[in-house]
């Protein structure tokens, strides 16, 4: 499959009066042309940091691209001009956030708003321009487009909203979308309709999605490919049914664990203890040492290297070391583990999502 | 074993004026009971009147109309001084928001206290200082915390000051709107299984309000599903996963994603229009039980399809 952007060995720190927190401690991984890549973790585990570096987003000072690269059609992002960068950012890649409201500007109408977009980046006149917002609400799904383009934000729904906030975001036919946590502030039943939209939209236009959330649900539903995030680092990545069918790390197994299925009920819900690190003073060795109940010795000496688990699947835990000793996850997870088996085999010896 | 009502809500209306002349009906005549030491589940989606119930319940609103009972008396209607006192103490809330239900310029143990000194359940300073540690342990935090100011916590540490400050006058009667929406996976399972726990050890009874379904039903013994004001169904949560009745309820089970890639690659959404009912004009919809303890908002037609289905 051909890959569309690659991140390598990030760092991004913000520099504030305390210190330096490390917000990011060295992320890599690839995205593929047409699928959606699901970053999930905590809040503070610098999975939305990583998303709004990828569009330099981030205010210099006080963040700063430590080290790493961010390779785009050839280009290394980290390295690009405001300039160059604005010829890429909401043309060629776009982002949708989380709360509809504030991502729209409450004084302009929504038509404007997305011809805005349009003009911005594509040599068309306003007409042209005007037509393709029409076609682009029609696009998500919005009744009576040329009525709602002279209406103004707050005469639509939150639900109306992410799907205008979409329509903007698609103005260019951009190749990566990011959306994070589009779905966060919004309703089940909405939820299920704007997801419903942007995988259509990805079938459509054959875009590729990084999407961020902290709902396992959600990512169920919409991932190829799952990256878990902790602490500024990804600890473990792979496809959708690697991730939640044969999870290696312990704190996905604690993620997983902790969400009550629909058949235990008597039995106590499995949490984490303690807190995430402070990433002002990362702690020395894994940073979810403190937290595991399977850490072992060297956890707080060394960190963990990414152990390979099969082609697409790779976690951060010396548990996956030859030396280390075997150890029993929790009960669900172990549950979860006896049905990969089941799946690999009906896929045909492929575990893809 | 009898069950016995701990609270009983009748017909309860809750309506807000929304100007020139027009009222929203937030709460639109909901009829429910709750037991002594259950967990009562309050889902729907916002503007549903869920939030509105539970602050109407404890009376941080006048009720429009209806009744609510807590053991017999209402808690609504004139009351002296001492009979609000007295229910405010059995009755006790939990928010949302850690960040906003604190306030920023109170140490902890004054925020805990608080109840303590107003219902004068200490008798020297030193006996509400003991108390203040005693609810900090029970919670899972410790007595070093007791003179920080919440900002020096996380999300999770701040819910459980917050939870601590409801035991503190040792309620019977706790309504957590929302606990746990706003922290994160990890640590919303602390906070449930710290609640379970206390419910547990002190006999509580919990209205517990929420948009999360998988949550609700983790923790509710029973479930009613809100839409529009009104309450449409109402059943043990087994019973109401297993064999949801009324359209509405099919539809929000059905939008929820499960963390189960191959259940999410077959899952069939269902719409729910409430064009679908077809009710005439001034069709009566009531309340009926459908199988013993599953309640549905149907009109009579209704009903008896839903007999011959279900029962």
């Amino acid at each position: 499959m051909e890959k569309i952007l690659q991140v390598n060995d990030l760092h991004i720190s913000f520099d504030i009066h305390a210190g330096e927190v490390q917000a990011v401690r060295g992320v890599t991984f690839d995205l593929y042309k047409g699928e959606t890549l699901a970053i999930v973790g905590e809040s503070g585990s610098g999975k939305s940091v990583t998303s709004k570096a990828l569009m330099r987003l981030l205010p210099t000072p006080p963040s700063r691209i430590k080290q790493g690269e961010i390779l785009f059609e050839g280009k290394d992002l980290t390295k690009l001009s405001e300039k160059e960068m604005q010829s890429i950012r909401g043309a060629k890649i776009s982002m949708i956030f989380q709360d509809p409201m504030t991502s729209l500007n409450p004084t302009m109408t929504i038509g404007k708003q997305i011809m805005e977009a349009i003009l911005k980046h594509q040599k068309l006149s306003k007409d042209e321009a005007r037509k393709r917002a029409i076609e682009l609400l029609q696009l998500v799904g919005i009744k009576n487009a040329e009525l709602r383009m002279k209406q103004y934000p707050h005469q639509f729904s939150g639900g109306m909203r992410q799907r205008v906030v979409i329509a903007i975001a698609l103005a260019c036919n951009p190749k990566i979308l990011i959306a994070d946590e589009p779905t966060t502030a919004l309703d089940v039943t909405i939820q299920a309709q704007i997801l419903e939209l942007m995988k259509d939209i990805q079938k459509k236009l054959g875009m590729s999605i990084i999407f961020i959330t902290h709902d396992l649900g959600v990512v169920a539903n919409m991932a190829d490919r799952v990256a878990v995030m902790y602490a500024g680092k990804i600890v473990e990545i792979g496809t959708v049914d690697e991730i939640f069918y044969n999870p290696k790390h312990p704190y996905t197994w604690g993620l997983l664990a902790s969400m009550p299925s629909l058949d235990h009920k008597d039995t106590e819900l499995y949490s984490i203890p303690g807190s995430p690190p402070d990433l002002l003073n990362p702690p020395k060795g894994d940073a979810f040492a403190p937290r595991n109940p399977y850490a072992l010795k060297i956890d707080y000496e060394l960190e963990p290297p990414m152990f390979q688990v099969s082609d697409t699947h790779y976690a951060a835990t010396w548990l996956l070391h030859e030396m280390a000793p075997k150890v029993e996850p929790p009960a669900v997870v172990r549950e979860r583990m006896e049905r990969f088996a089941d799946i690999v085999a009906r896929k045909g010896g492929k575990p893809r999502g | 074993m009898a069950r016995q009502k701990l609270l009983e809500v009748k017909n309860l209306k809750q309506y807000f004026p929304a100007g020139r002349g027009e009222v929203v009906k937030a709460v639109d005549g909901v009829t429910f009971d709750i037991y002594k030491g259950e967990t009562f589940g309050l889902v729907g989606e916002s503007g549903c009147g869920k939030s509105t119930t539970g602050r109407t319940i404890i009376r941080l609103y006048e009720a429009t109309e209806g009744e609510v009972l807590f053991n017999g008396v209402n808690v609504h209607g004139k009351k002296s001084k001492k009979e609000l006192k007295e229910l405010n103490r059995k009755m006790q809330m939990i928010f949302q928001d850690p960040y906003a239900s604190l306030n920023p310029r109170m140490t902890v143990a004054d925020i805990i206290a608080e109840g303590i000194d107003i219902h004068g359940l200490a008798k020297t300073k030193e006996e509400r200082m003991q108390r203040v540690y005693e609810l900090l342990e029970t919670v899972g935090l410790n007595r070093e915390h007791a003179n920080r100011y919440p900002h020096e916590f996380s999300g999770g540490q701040r819910q459980r000051i917050g939870i601590a400050r409801a035991l503190a006058v040792e309620p019977e009667f706790i309504i957590a709107d929302e606990p746990i929406s706003a922290l994160d996976v990890s640590i919303q399972a602390q906070v449930v299984n710290l609640l379970k726990r206390l419910q547990r050890e002190k006999g509580l009874t919990y209205l517990f309000i929420a948009h999360d379904l998988s949550m609700v039903k983790y923790i509710s013994d029973r479930i009613g599903v809100m839409y529009f004001g009104k309450m449409v169904e109402l059943a043990e949560s087994e019973e109401l996963y297993r064999n949801p009745i009324h359209p509405y309820t099919k539809a929000l089970l059905s939008a929820i994603p499960l963390p189960d890639p191959e259940t999410e690659r077959t899952r069939k959404r269902i719409v729910y229009d409430p064009a679908q009912h077809g009710y005439r004009d001034g069709e009566e919809l009531e309340f009926r039980e459908i199988t013993p303890g599953h309640f549905v908002l149907c009109s009579e037609e209704e009903y008896k399809r839903y007999r011959a289905m279900y029962a």
